[in-house]
């Protein structure tokens, strides 16, 4: 019942939050752009009644609260559309979306992967030389952006020795050995930035967790090694990995494939965001934001209700 | 979103008490001096900024032309054989390591080299100023939540948290492309859609959230601590805790730890914003642009994003693990296992 209380108050106060990401996402591209919207829709030959017509087409004549609410009416019923080339901003997205979550979420399962692995290991050989390799791979990570990790893995691995192949998406339902070839690459790219910190943040609460009385306890009772690591160790030790991982998928799914995509010219969402920039094409780069947003705040409510799920003393301490 | 180079920097550093007379600043110091690690990519970062800062000298005196000068038609002598410096077929020449097209040359025949230090003072300049904009909002945002709490501090605390919705990136792009349109008008002056104050200050705005909450904890308890009751009882004004008492005890501690950490995020940021055309905008180069240029040739002329690509790369890790040894030498207590 608390939790049910709980998870109800969290997803109404995240409710508020998205009503006020749709209002700053439209000023940023309604209020604060000075000049004319108009004028640029219109082209460079324009005349003043061709201007006054795409004013009154588009609304831009309209107060900004009007402007708003048939905004939001546009991408609540899907019939929002590009400026440059009319087509739906949804369909655009529908057809990008299984290459934008394929390069998200197996990034976020290799860097989980890696991440564990080389934590543990670091806990278990701990001392000088192990803190040193972590920390160096998670500073490389935090200074490196992914797209220039991209290139390099692109001139090492694509052009210099042709173990991967070229760049481009693969349906996975159309070949699915040739999606997983075409993916690693991108995978890698992504997952750099986060391999390093979460092997860090696992190695020193792995550390810690093994010097709890439980553990203590279920050695001297003649566990294996092995039992207790993947039984007491892990267990409390993979909570707050769980939670930050949650959060940085988010991140990456909404952030970091509008530079991954555009580099493996993977055609997801990102490279769409990345043309309707170039193009300075408003829709479809404020439904990609609001959503990204959206995505953002939606993730955050569910890790806080997943973690109270997990841990009663949230619950107690907040609902 | 989680700020993960801010999780490199432990959120809560306190200052050391000590009985003897030499102030937080000094031990800090004292201890940087021992971190030879830290020293040396601090001496990296700083010949990485000497260096972009002589662009004009190696422009003028070793590779004789501008960053923006075309050589796209011309031939040179390299090792005694005339070489085109963009071939028939488009392709620019590769790096030469003579005075001439040290690091190659682009598309257009421009020298990679002296693009490379002029777009490193963009990128550079970029960095600090971007720096400086987070950091003063920070400070205000974060001070004022801190000190005054109760409601200001919900009101201001939820506003950061909107920023915080976006993933950076995605909000810089937005804030960028919208700026990029016409400019900003600032009352007194008007910036142009390509001036490079636009993504400084886009860059700046994303990351305030990121250095206002650990400020505004820092504040909550500093407000609790001894001499801001004895400030207090000796009947100071709010203004005057704020300005004597807990601005210079934020400089002493956690500050020059976030304002290197936010330089090398700020760089990291702006190639990826100058990467997607959100940023930097022409004729104007920096690190991200110049990579933006050479992305369509990497296959076959991969320096051309190489270059600027590991350029980059030096400036972010060697900022990022010198801030690491500040962090060390202000929170000595704070050892990472």
């Amino acid at each position: 019942m608390y939790l049910l209380i709980f998870a109800l108050k969290r997803l109404a106060a995240a409710i508020v939050v998205l009503f006020a990401v749709s209002v700053l996402t439209f000023l940023i591209f309604f209020a604060i752009p000075n000049g004319n919207p108009a004028l640029r829709l219109a082209g460079r030959t324009a005349t003043p009644a061709d201007i006054h017509n795409v004013e009154v087409a588009y609304g831009f004549n309209k107060p900004i609260y009007v402007q708003y609410v048939r905004t939001m009416k546009q991408i609540f019923t899907g019939q929002i559309q590009s400026y440059t080339q009319h087509l739906s901003v949804f369909s655009q997205i529908k057809r990008g979306l299984p290459a934008t979550l394929s390069v998200a979420i197996g990034a976020a399962i290799v860097w989980m992967l890696i991440g564990i692995a080389l934590g543990v290991i670091g806990a278990l050989r701990a001392g000088k030389a192990t803190d040193v390799a972590v920390s160096t791979v998670s500073f490389l990570g935090i200074s490196s952006p992914s797209f220039v990790v991209g290139f390099i893995l692109l001139d090492l691995f694509v052009y210099k020795t042709h173990i991967f192949p070229q760049v481009g998406y693969v349906p996975i339902t159309k070949d699915p050995v040739s999606w997983f070839t075409h993916m690693i690459l991108p995978w890698f790219s992504m997952a750099f930035l986060y391999i390093g910190i979460y092997a860090q943040v696992l190695r020193s609460s792995v550390l810690d967790a093994m010097t709890t009385d439980a553990v203590r306890t279920a050695r001297a009772k003649g566990l294996s090694p092995t039992k207790v690591m993947i039984k007491h160790v892990l267990r409390v030790s993979l909570i707050p990995i769980v939670s930050l991982w949650g959060l940085d998928f988010a991140g990456a799914l909404a952030g970091t494939t509008l530079v991954i995509e555009v580099v493996f010219n993977l055609q997801g969402v990102g490279q769409y965001a990345y043309q309707a920039i170039g193009a300075l094409d408003v829709p479809p780069i404020l439904v990609i934001t609001i959503l990204g947003a959206f995505f953002v705040v939606l993730m955050n409510a569910i890790v806080d209700i997943l973690y109270a799920v997990l841990d009663p003393r949230i619950r107690a301490g907040k609902g | 979103m989680v700020d993960h180079a801010a999780s490199v920097v432990s959120s809560s550093i306190e200052e050391e008490t000590t009985g003897s007379g030499d102030s937080p600043l000094r031990l800090a110091l004292h201890r940087l001096r021992h971190n030879k690690i830290a020293l040396f990519f601090g001496v990296i970062f700083l010949l990485v900024v000497i260096v972009c800062l002589l662009a004009p000298v190696y422009a003028n005196d070793i590779a004789h032309t501008g960053p923006d000068a075309n050589h796209i038609s011309e031939v040179i002598n390299l090792n005694g054989k005339p070489t085109p410096v963009v071939s028939t077929i488009g392709l620019p020449i590769g790096p030469t390591y003579h005075s001439k097209f040290f690091f190659g040359a682009d598309q257009n025949g421009r020298d990679i080299a002296v693009r490379l230090l002029y777009g490193g003072r963009n990128s550079l300049a970029i960095g600090f100023m971007a720096t400086i904009v987070t950091m003063i909002g920070a400070l205000l945002f974060g001070v004022t939540a801190g000190f005054f709490r109760g409601w200001t501090d919900t009101i201001l605390s939820r506003l950061l948290d909107l920023i915080w919705a976006y993933p950076a990136l995605l909000l810089a792009a937005a804030l960028g492309v919208s700026l990029a349109v016409g400019g900003v008008n600032l009352g007194f002056a008007h910036l142009s859609g390509s001036s490079i104050f636009i993504p400084s200050m886009v860059i700046g705005v994303v990351y305030i959230p990121y250095v206002a909450r650990p400020i505004r904890g820092e504040v909550l308890t500093l407000r609790e601590r001894e001499f801001v009751d004895a400030a207090r009882i000796l009947g100071y004004n709010r203004a005057r805790i704020i300005f004597s008492e807990i601005l210079p005890n934020l400089s002493a501690s956690i500050l020059p730890v976030f304002f290197a950490l936010q330089v090398a995020q700020s760089i990291v940021l702006e190639a990826a914003l100058s990467f997607l055309g959100a940023g930097v905008q022409p004729p104007s180069a920096s690190w991200g642009t110049m990579l933006s240029d050479g992305s369509e040739l990497i296959s076959v002329s991969p320096h051309l994003v190489l270059v600027p690509g590991i350029m980059l790369i030096i400036a972010a890790l060697s900022v990022n693990v010198f801030g690491d040894g500040l962090r060390q030498a202000f929170d000595p207590r704070s050892s990472r296992h």
